[in-house]
C-alpha cells in the first residue's frame, strides 16, 4: 500500500459529537489526509456531514442516523448496516454500504452515487432531485419496501433484487413522483403497486447506456457478474407529468 | 406543583426511542442491558422522559398483583389506601427504591403495594366460578381506573402480577440510576425514551404504560386518540394520563385479553391495510379484513408509530402501516432484541444471529418457551 496516509478512530463508547469533532480535528490538523478509519461505530449519528473534500472514510460497524447529510466529495465505505436518513441532502461523493440500510436513504439527495449491497427500507429516494451536471443515483441490489422514490424530482433509482425471492419493490411505489426515473430488474410490474403519477415502459437506447454506466460501478464494488445482470429484463417508470399538481390549488 | 404544571407546556416536535429484551428461554437479563440499550438511544429522547418495564422481577411475590403507585401529593396517599384496602389484601407495602439524582428536578412520592383481591368482592360482582382469573383481572382493572380518574394526585404505573414499570421525566441514565433499573433481574426488559410530542412531559405521561401485566412503549403519535379514546369508554377504560399511549395499552388488553384475539389479529387491527390494498386481496382475504376493519374500525390505529407491547409471556414490536417510525430485530440464541435503531441492539450483543427489519404492520412475536 503506497497510502499510508490513513488516520484510524476508535469510536468505542464516543458520543456522536465527540467522534465527529474528532473527525473534523484530524482533517484540520492533516489536509492531506486520504483516508480515515473508524472501528467499533454502533449508531453514532451525523458521521462526514457536510464535510466537503475528497478522502475516504472506512465505518466499520453500525452506522447510524444521517450518515453523510450534505456530503460534498468523500467515498464512505461501510462494512456493517447503515440506519435511516444516509445520504440526506448530500451534494457529491460516494456511499458504498456492504449490508442493509434503513427508511428514508438519499433524502433529498441532489448529487453522488449511494451503493447498497442488500436490502434497503421504505422511502428510499424520496424527493431527490437532479440539475445539469447534479444527477443522484442509488443502487439496490436486494429489495426496497413501500414508497420508493416518493415525490422523486429527479436522478436515478436502481433496485436489482439479486438476493430475494419477492418482488423487489413494495407497495405505492413512485407516489407523487414528478422527475427522474426508476429502473426495476424484472419481467414484468403489477400496475396497482404504482402511484398514480407513474407509469411503466422500456428502457431506451439512452436508459441503457446509464444502467450499464452505474452497473460497471455497482459490479466491480461488489464483484458481481455485469453481462449476467445486464442479460436480465428491467422496467423503467417514469412519472406522467413533471407537475402533477400544477393545477390543484390554482382554480 | 408548579414544575409539574410547567412540564405539561413544553411542546417540541420530533420521535422517541423504544427497546426491548427478551429471554425466550425465561432466564433473567440483569436491568443493565436494557439501561445500555436505551443509553444508545439518548438523542432519540430530550430528557422529559423515560421508562422501564421488567417481567420477573418479584419472583418471591409472584402470585399478588403488584402496583406501583405514584403520589404527587402525600395528602392523597392515605385515601388511595383506604381504598385499596376495600378492596384488596394488603400483602406488603414499601417504598420503591430510590437512589437520590441531583439533576432530577422533581420527585414524586411512589410506593409499591403487593396485593390481592378480597374474593368475596369478586364473587358478588360475577356469580361464576369459572374463568376466575379473567374476573379478578376485570376487577383490577376497574380498580385502577377508579384510582387514576377518580383520586386526584395518585396515578398507578403498573398492576400486574411479577412487574413493574418504573418510570419519571428525565433521561434513560438519570430515571435508570434513581430507579437501581441495573439491581433487577427480569426475563423481559423493555424501555423508552422520551421526546413529547402533542401531549404534556410528566411523571405519569412517561412510558410504559401499564394496565394489569400489560405495557407497552411507543414512538410515535396516535392521531386516532379521540376515536380510540371514546370507543374503549364503551368498554370501561377510561383515559386520564393525558398521553396518546394510554390508549394503545388499553386496546391491547381489550383485543387480547378480554376477545381473546391474537397478536397477529391485534397488528391487522391497529395497522390494517389500506382499502386500495384490500380491494387487490383474493376473495377470502378479501372478506376477512373487510370484516375486521368494520367490527374494529375504532381501534384502528392512525398515525406513526412503533411500539412494544409485553406481558407475562410474550413481547410484540409493531409498526404503523405505512412505517413512519423506525424499527429493527434482531436474535441471538434465545434473546430476541427489538429496538428503534440497529445500534441499540448490538451495543448490548455484537454478534447476532440475524438481525432484520420488520414489514410495516408486521408484526415480531417473541414467546416465552
Amino acid at each position: 500500500m503506497e497510502n499510508k496516509n490513513f488516520v484510524t478512530i476508535d469510536a468505542n463508547g464516543l458520543h456522536y459529537k465527540v467522534l465527529n469533532e474528532q473527525i473534523r480535528n484530524t482533517l484540520d490538523q492533516k489536509p492531506n489526509i486520504k483516508h480515515i478509519i473508524i472501528n467499533n461505530v454502533c449508531g453514532q449519528r451525523y458521521i462526514a456531514n457536510g464535510i466537503k473534500k475528497i478522502l475516504k472514510i472506512t465505518i466499520n460497524g453500525t452506522a447510524g442516523n444521517d450518515l453523510s447529510a450534505f456530503m460534498d466529495g468523500p467515498e464512505i465505505v461501510v462494512n456493517g448496516n447503515a440506519q435511516d436518513a444516509i445520504g440526506n441532502t448530500m451534494n457529491s461523493g460516494t456511499i458504498i454500504i456492504k449490508g442493509s440500510a434503513g427508511d428514508i436513504l438519499g433524502y433529498g439527495m441532489r448529487g453522488g452515487k449511494i451503493f447498497i449491497k442488500n436490502d434497503v427500507g421504505y422511502r428510499v429516494g424520496i424527493h431527490m432531485k437532479a440539475y445539469k451536471e447534479m444527477f443522484p443515483v442509488i443502487v439496490i441490489g436486494g429489495e426496497a419496501k413501500d414508497f420508493l422514490g416518493e415525490y422523486m424530482a429527479g436522478g436515478l433509482l436502481i433496485v436489482l433484487g439479486l438476493n430475494k425471492k419477492t418482488f423487489p419493490v413494495g407497495d405505492f411505489v413512485g407516489t407523487g413522483m414528478h422527475g427522474g426515473k426508476i429502473f426495476i430488474r424484472t419481467e414484468t410490474i403489477d400496475p396497482r403497486i404504482l402511484g398514480k403519477e407513474v407509469k411503466s415502459g422500456k428502457l431506451s437506447q439512452e436508459d441503457f447506456v446509464l444502467l450499464n454506466k452505474y452497473m460497471q460501478d455497482y459490479c466491480k464494488i461488489f464483484n458481481l457478474d455485469l453481462d449476467k445482470i445486464l442479460k436480465s429484463n428491467f422496467i423503467k417508470l417514469f412519472p406522467y407529468s413533471h407537475r402533477p399538481y400544477g393545477r390543484l390549488y390554482a382554480y | 406543583m408548579k414544575k409539574f404544571l410547567d412540564d405539561r407546556k413544553i411542546h417540541i416536535p420530533s420521535g422517541c426511542g423504544v427497546t426491548g429484551i427478551m429471554d425466550t428461554s425465561g432466564k433473567s437479563i440483569s436491568g443493565s442491558d436494557i439501561v445500555t440499550s436505551i443509553i444508545n438511544m439518548t438523542e432519540r429522547g430530550n430528557g422529559l422522559g423515560s421508562g422501564y418495564a421488567g417481567y420477573g422481577i418479584y419472583p418471591e411475590m409472584k402470585d399478588s398483583y403488584c402496583f406501583h403507585i405514584m403520589y404527587q401529593k402525600d395528602t392523597v396517599i392515605e385515601v388511595t389506601e383506604n381504598y385499596l384496602n376495600k378492596k384488596f389484601n394488603l400483602i406488603l407495602k414499601e417504598p420503591i427504591p430510590t437512589k437520590n439524582v441531583k439533576t432530577l428536578s422533581y420527585v414524586p412520592i411512589l410506593y409499591r403495594y403487593f396485593i390481592s383481591p378480597k374474593a368475596e368482592l369478586i364473587k358478588l360482582n360475577y356469580e361464576t366460578e369459572s374463568q376466575t382469573e379473567f374476573f379478578e383481572q376485570d376487577f383490577v382493572s376497574s380498580c385502577v381506573m377508579f384510582i387514576n380518574k377518580e383520586i386526584e394526585y395518585a396515578f398507578v404505573f403498573s398492576s400486574g402480577k411479577n412487574m413493574g414499570i418504573f418510570k419519571g421525566v428525565g433521561n434513560p441514565d438519570e430515571i435508570a440510576e434513581f430507579f437501581k433499573i441495573y439491581e433487577y433481574k427480569a426475563y423481559i426488559w423493555t424501555a423508552h425514551n422520551r421526546f413529547p410530542t402533542n401531549s404534556v412531559a410528566w411523571w405519569g405521561g412517561a412510558h410504559p404504560f401499564g394496565l394489569l401485566n400489560w405495557s407497552v412503549v411507543h414512538n410515535g403519535e396516535i392521531s386516532s386518540y379521540g376515536i380510540n379514546r371514546r370507543y374503549l369508554e364503551n368498554f370501561g377504560y377510561y383515559c386520564s394520563l393525558f398521553t396518546d399511549t394510554e390508549v394503545m395499552a388499553y386496546l391491547v388488553d381489550l383485543i387480547i385479553r378480554k376477545h381473546n384475539l391474537s397478536f397477529d389479529i391485534l397488528a391487522k387491527i391497529f395497522s390494517a391495510p389500506f382499502w386500495s390494498q384490500i380491494d387487490r386481496m383474493e376473495e377470502n382475504e378479501k372478506n376477512f379484513y373487510t370484516y375486521l376493519r368494520i367490527i374494529y374500525g375504532p381501534a384502528l390505529v392512525n398515525g406513526p408509530f412503533a411500539i412494544i407491547v409485553t406481558n407475562n409471556n410474550t413481547m410484540v414490536g409493531l409498526s404503523d402501516r405505512t412505517k413512519l417510525r423506525p424499527l429493527v430485530a434482531g436474535k441471538k440464541g434465545s434473546i430476541l432484541y427489538i429496538a428503534s435503531e440497529e445500534a441499540a441492539i448490538r451495543c448490548v450483543s455484537k454478534e447476532l444471529d440475524t438481525v432484520w427489519t420488520p414489514k410495516a404492520g408486521e408484526p415480531v412475536i417473541g414467546k416465552l418457551s
